[in-house]
């Protein structure tokens, strides 16, 4: 679908196979109505994301990152979640000093059978993105480059 | 204290393959690590704020050999965490210790002086250096060059040294307080995004950042180079050079010692220890930790308690 002219954001959210992935089919399912920003990406468990694959969303362009597995004890590899929720509490602090606002991107934990949670996240976490509206872009090519292209110059501004 | 050095060096020579500390460079004003293989080597070595390079950056590479180091309170740190990781043992390693006075900042000597490139003489006591260029004589006090690092130093000395001469000196602050970050997270998250986007323009990707870094041990398999995975492509645009800065910085978290080696040998003076510095008192706020001070502590991001008392979670 098409980014309608800001009225929506492009948000990327990583979900664990056995919990958040059926939790959102399970919101599905029940025909629960979700914003329709939110792009999924299954990952096995949310201890395989590397922090670094939200830092690559919001460089490509993301306007929010959403990642989600299963609650604390109840991971389908005993311990993965675990891990993942000091990496990800310490990438969430990080990324205000790159000047991303910490509010663009949310770990949660909601499990298959939490189609409600799943609802309520994805609407929270939206409107919460809205707020903040769109990340301007990271430049793709050198600051002269791009000064030609748009007229504006960053370097001079700054 | 030199001389108390080289005798130590001198004793321990025979034991070892040789010992790595500093020498003088192409200039009096620079220093450069010199490897001492022969008791006559060690009459070379120099002790002083030129002493600006993090030597345990060779270590990991020189494993199953045995090695003297010298090292300054902020290099030691980089060896503890080397020891921690089990990229050296512990056994082949024989470290030389002395009290550190501070290193000076070479930006910040080249702005001072600005005939820094024919030096003839340089002169160094406990409260500055004498340069002597073909123009001038410039006498600078340690404090107006200093590397910023050295003046939040917590480490003066040596934190693990076999060999320790000289006599310990008091810390020059007690805790960090990071008034450096505190004021650049003054400003709003745009003038921090712009920031970056014209520091990391330019950026000309030599990754001396990374060669310098002591823990950047990946080597000839950085993904900065990899094509698979394809962390980052090899356009000149600033968001390749800004993710590979938080690579680097991500690749550092809960490791990083701030020995501020990456900051140092950038040719294009761009502030990429701030970074890392955010994600040290990021670590330290949430986990009480901090690195490169105990070789038998557990990282704390290689660790989890069922519940994190430290850590907030939102509320949905």
């Amino acid at each position: 679908m098409p980014v309608l002219n800001g009225r929506e954001l492009r948000i990327v959210g990583f979900l664990c196979n056995w919990c958040s992935y059926g939790g959102a089919d399970t919101a599905g399912v029940a025909r629960f109505d979700q914003p329709t920003d939110l792009r999924v990406i299954r990952v096995p468990c949310s201890g395989r994301i590397d922090p670094l694959f939200i830092a690559k969303a919001f460089m490509n362009g993301a306007d929010g990152v959403l990642v989600s597995g299963c609650h604390p004890r109840d991971c389908h590899y005993a311990e993965g979640n675990y891990y993942a929720r000091r990496r990800l509490e310490v990438f969430k602090q990080f990324i205000s000093v790159l000047g991303i606002e910490p509010e663009r991107f949310e770990y949660t934990w909601v499990s298959a059978s939490e189609g409600q949670r799943w609802q309520e996240v994805v609407t929270k976490f939206t409107n919460q993105v809205h707020t903040l509206g769109p990340l301007a872009p990271i430049p793709e090519v050198a600051l002269s480059q791009l000064a030609q292209t748009t007229g504006t110059d960053i370097r001079e501004e700054a | 204290m030199l001389d108390k050095l080289k005798e130590s060096i001198k004793a321990a020579l025979p034991e070892l393959d040789f010992v790595m500390g500093w020498g003088m460079g192409y200039d009096p004003l620079h220093a450069t690590p010199l490897y001492m293989y022969e008791p006559e080597d060690v009459d070379n070595l120099v002790w002083g704020p030129l002493n600006v390079h993090n030597l345990a950056v060779h270590l990991p590479s020189l494993k199953g050999k045995k090695v003297g180091i010298v090292v300054k309170g902020c290099d030691s740190r980089s060896v503890v965490e080397l020891l921690q990781e089990g990229l050296i043992n512990r056994e082949d390693v024989v470290i030389f210790g002395a009290p550190c006075n501070g290193i000076v900042d070479m930006s910040k000597i080249r702005k001072a002086v600005p005939d820094a490139h024919f030096v003839h003489s340089v002169e160094t006591d406990d409260n500055g250096l004498t340069i002597t260029t073909d123009k001038d004589t410039h006498k600078l006090s340690l404090a107006e060059v200093m590397a910023d690092k050295c003046t939040r130093c917590r480490f003066p000395n040596a934190v693990v040294a076999d060999h320790f001469v000289g006599e310990k000196r008091e810390p020059t602050v007690e805790n960090d307080a990071y008034e450096d970050l505190e004021s650049f997270e003054s400003q709003g998250f745009e003038e921090r995004r712009d920031f970056w986007m014209t520091e990391m323009d330019r950026c000309i990707r030599c990754y001396a950042c990374r060669n310098a870094c002591p823990l950047c041990v990946c080597r000839d398999h950085c993904v900065a180079q990899s094509r698979n995975p394809h962390w980052v492509s090899q356009r000149d645009g600033v968001r390749d050079k800004f993710m590979f800065q938080i690579i680097h910085a991500m690749h550092m978290a809960g490791r990083c010692t701030e020995c501020g080696e990456c900051e140092r040998a950038c040719p294009m003076d761009i502030p990429v220890l701030l970074l890392k510095r955010k994600l040290g008192t990021v670590i330290h706020d949430l986990f009480d930790y901090d690195s490169g001070l105990d070789a038998e502590a557990r990282p704390p991001l290689l660790a989890f308690k069922l519940e994190e008392e430290s850590i907030k979670e939102k509320d949905w």
